[in-house]
């Protein structure tokens, strides 16, 4: 087995007397892809968002290879430049070009060079497909493109593993595959990724590990085949067939 | 404790004369917008003409009633009428024409901004629902209308409220004018009533003024 | 319409109207200083500060600029804090000033989505870089329209100087009006020059606007 990189230890999260995420523990190996699927509000993204610190914890320890993850931190942005992050949508800064969006973070927080930025920036661009754009400003691009930006925008940081918070949930249907096909491309290279996503067969294809997430709780920890055929709990499946069902009646309508 | 001049707005009537004065700039807002309103409105829909002879006529007059001091608009009127027709006006009569040609300029805008910012598809909608044009407008976009236009009226008012103030300039016997009869009369036996006086003059407005703003913000809040 | 007559005292307006502008710039000035700290302090929720701030922008947007003035002219001066008339009018508009600052900063601030801070977080800036690189540059250009207009009602405001005896444009005025009965000459060079003070701002302002809602930050 691969070394472990990011541990979770009996993660608490409350909204007041909410409870969102209760007592949640696992640990991601370099290398790894986790796919966390659950029903809307199961907690998935907030999970996200505690381990890049953008939510106080209640109970519990991130560590990201050792070092702990601590809510307002005096070193929290240099682990945060260890952990890249992409949102649904809206996060490209619009005030911003493409290739200035990317260059913000590595010359300001990591102090590197511009030229040899710009260099790695645009053929990071090249590999995604948007080499053209990189004088583009976010609003003339689709909502795939700007996606496939904010994920440039993160490598470019040299992060030790990715977080993806259901990137594709804002697109039109025909941009999803451009930018699943972007994140296939990293998964290959190896890159660390947990991804909260929505696309079961995507979720398939990319997982080594699929956490099942309900009402706070890690309900299964399994590999997509166990999960996706022999789903050992019947929360899962109920999960999955109601999935199955609301897109045959999405196919019916069509 | 140093002497802040309190005493003397307790002295004879002097709080009365005060409420008093305060009464004159607070009467002269009220009738301007009471004017203002009605005219607003009226102003408000011939601008969204489309002639363009009335459209550069309106235009016009909202621009220069806009950019100017409502003090120049003053003067204007109150030094200028007499001087021009010959005729004296009262600094009162001057100020009610003077705020009404700002607060009609005001609301003229509010009204032709509430009404383009109602979106062409309730006018479709409402003639797809085989609603008549008078329906539509009375079932429709006037009730729309008016949930926009309410806070900023209310907006106005307080704005107008304020700009009265102005009249002193003019030489109207307003709150302020009574705080500086009343300071010069007191000037020996309280030196420092100025503090206190002014003082009571700035409250007095801001208990006026700041209820009439949280109103319209509540409203804006509901409503928006 | 006596041309010599307005010949003759064309220089006084452009001292005057130059008074004007320069206490009324010094005044916009702080205000939008003034205006800025208060917005942050709103914006970040900073405890007791933001209270401070709430009942500062409350008195200074529900009284009128002229009471504001006698109360600095006339009043402070008794509990020994001295003034004179040029500071008095710079003092007073930058008080009044900047409440409107604060608000036009204000909602430029909070018109932009969460998301872009936290985005800039997570990339690893901190919180001073994020606020200077991400969130100031999009405030700022959100609120022009809202500051350009407070620049030309701050400009109007001055109009009132003249209350606490600053030799400005109305008192020009009036003076000329009360010594040589000239209304009609003295008000047009009055209406003039509040034109050529004005004018040129408003026109820049829907410049601005135009501009900038071409370049639509729609993302």
């Amino acid at each position: 087995m691969a070394e472990e990189l990011l541990k979770i230890e009996h993660l608490t999260k409350r909204f007041d007397d909410n409870t969102v995420l209760d007592d949640i523990s696992f640990t991601v190996h370099k290398g790894e892809v986790i796919v966390v699927v659950g029903p809307s509000g199961c907690g998935k993204s907030t999970m996200l968002r505690c381990i890049n610190a953008l939510e106080p914890i209640q109970g519990g320890k991130i560590t990201i290879n050792g070092d702990e993850i601590v809510y307002g931190s005096k070193n929290l942005s240099s682990l945060r430049q260890r952990i890249g992050m992409v949102f649904q949508s809206y996060d490209l800064f619009p005030h911003l070009n493409v290739l200035d969006n990317i260059l913000l973070a590595p010359t300001k927080a990591q102090k590197r060079k511009k030229d040899e930025v710009t260099k790695e920036a645009m053929e990071l661009l090249k590999r995604v497909g948007l080499e053209d754009k990189a004088k583009s400003y976010p609003r003339q691009l689709s909502g795939g493109q700007k996606q496939r930006v904010a994920i440039v925008r993160a490598l470019c940081m040299h992060p030790e593993m990715m977080l993806f918070d259901e990137v594709t949930a804002a697109l039109d249907p025909e941009m999803v595959r451009e930018v699943l096909d972007v994140m296939l491309g990293l998964a290959k290279r190896g890159m660390t990724m947990i991804i909260v996503t929505h696309e079961m067969q995507f979720a398939k294809a990319i997982a080594d590990r699929v956490l099942f997430l309900e009402n706070g709780k890690i309900i299964e920890d399994a590999d997509p085949d166990t999960f996706f055929e022999n789903p050992k709990t019947e929360r899962a499946k109920q999960f999955l067939n109601i999935f199955s069902f609301e897109r045959s009646k999405e196919n019916e309508e069509i | 404790m140093p002497d802040l001049g309190l005493d003397v707005l307790f002295k004879g009537k002097n709080m009365i004369r005060l409420l008093g004065g305060l009464w004159v700039a607070v009467k002269i807002s009220l009738i301007s917008v009471a004017i203002s309103i009605p005219l607003g409105i009226l102003l408000g829909i011939i601008m969204t003409s489309k002639n363009p002879i009335i459209k550069a006529v309106t235009r016009v007059y909202l621009e220069f009633i806009r950019i100017m001091p409502q003090l120049v608009l003053l003067f204007i009127v109150f030094f200028g009428t007499t001087s021009a027709l010959g005729v004296n006006i009262s600094g009162e009569l001057a100020s009610v024409i003077v705020f009404t040609a700002w607060g009609t300029a005001e609301m003229g805008d509010l009204v032709r901004g509430a009404l383009i910012s109602i979106p062409k598809h309730q006018y479709e909608s409402a003639a797809a629902l085989t609603l008549t044009p008078s329906q539509t407008y009375l079932y429709v976009i006037i009730p729309q209308t008016v949930r926009r236009l309410i806070p900023l009226s209310i907006n106005l008012i307080t704005r107008m409220i304020k700009t009265t103030s102005l009249i002193l300039m003019i030489g109207v016997v307003e709150v302020l004018k009574v705080a500086q009869q009343i300071i010069e009369a007191n000037r020996m036996s309280s030196p420092n009533a100025a503090f206190g006086v002014y003082l009571t003059v700035l409250l007095m407005y801001f208990i006026i003024c700041w209820p009439i703003s949280m109103l319209a913000k509540r409203l804006e809040k509901k409503w928006g | 319409m006596n041309w010599d007559f307005i010949w003759e005292y064309l220089p006084l307006y452009k001292d005057a109207a130059l008074l004007t502008v320069k206490i009324g710039w010094l005044g916009i000035a702080i205000a939008i200083v003034i205006g800025f700290l208060c917005a942050i302090a709103l914006y970040f929720k900073v405890p007791v500060l933001r209270r401070i701030v709430s009942v500062y922008i409350e008195i200074s947007r529900n009284t009128p600029l002229l009471i504001q003035l006698f109360f600095i002219y006339y009043a402070l001066p008794k509990i020994g804090i001295p003034t004179n008339p040029e500071a008095c009018g710079v003092a007073g508009l930058a008080f009044l000033g900047g409440s409107y600052m604060a608000e036009a900063f204000r909602s430029g601030l909070e018109a932009i989505e969460p998301i872009q801070m936290e985005s800039a977080l997570s990339l690893g800036l901190e919180k001073s870089q994020a606020l200077r690189h991400v969130i100031m540059p999009q405030a700022v250009s959100i609120s022009v329209p809202a500051f350009v207009a407070n620049v030309i009602f701050l400009l109007k405001e001055t109009s009132v100087f003249s209350a606490v005896s600053l030799m400005d444009l109305m008192f020009t005025a009036k003076d000329l009006i009360g010594l040589y009965y000239k209304t009609t000459e003295s008000l047009l060079m009055l209406v003039v020059f509040y034109l050529i003070i004005l004018l040129p701002v408003s026109i820049l302002g829907s410049v601005l606007e135009r501009r900038l809602r071409h370049a639509g930050f729609g993302s």
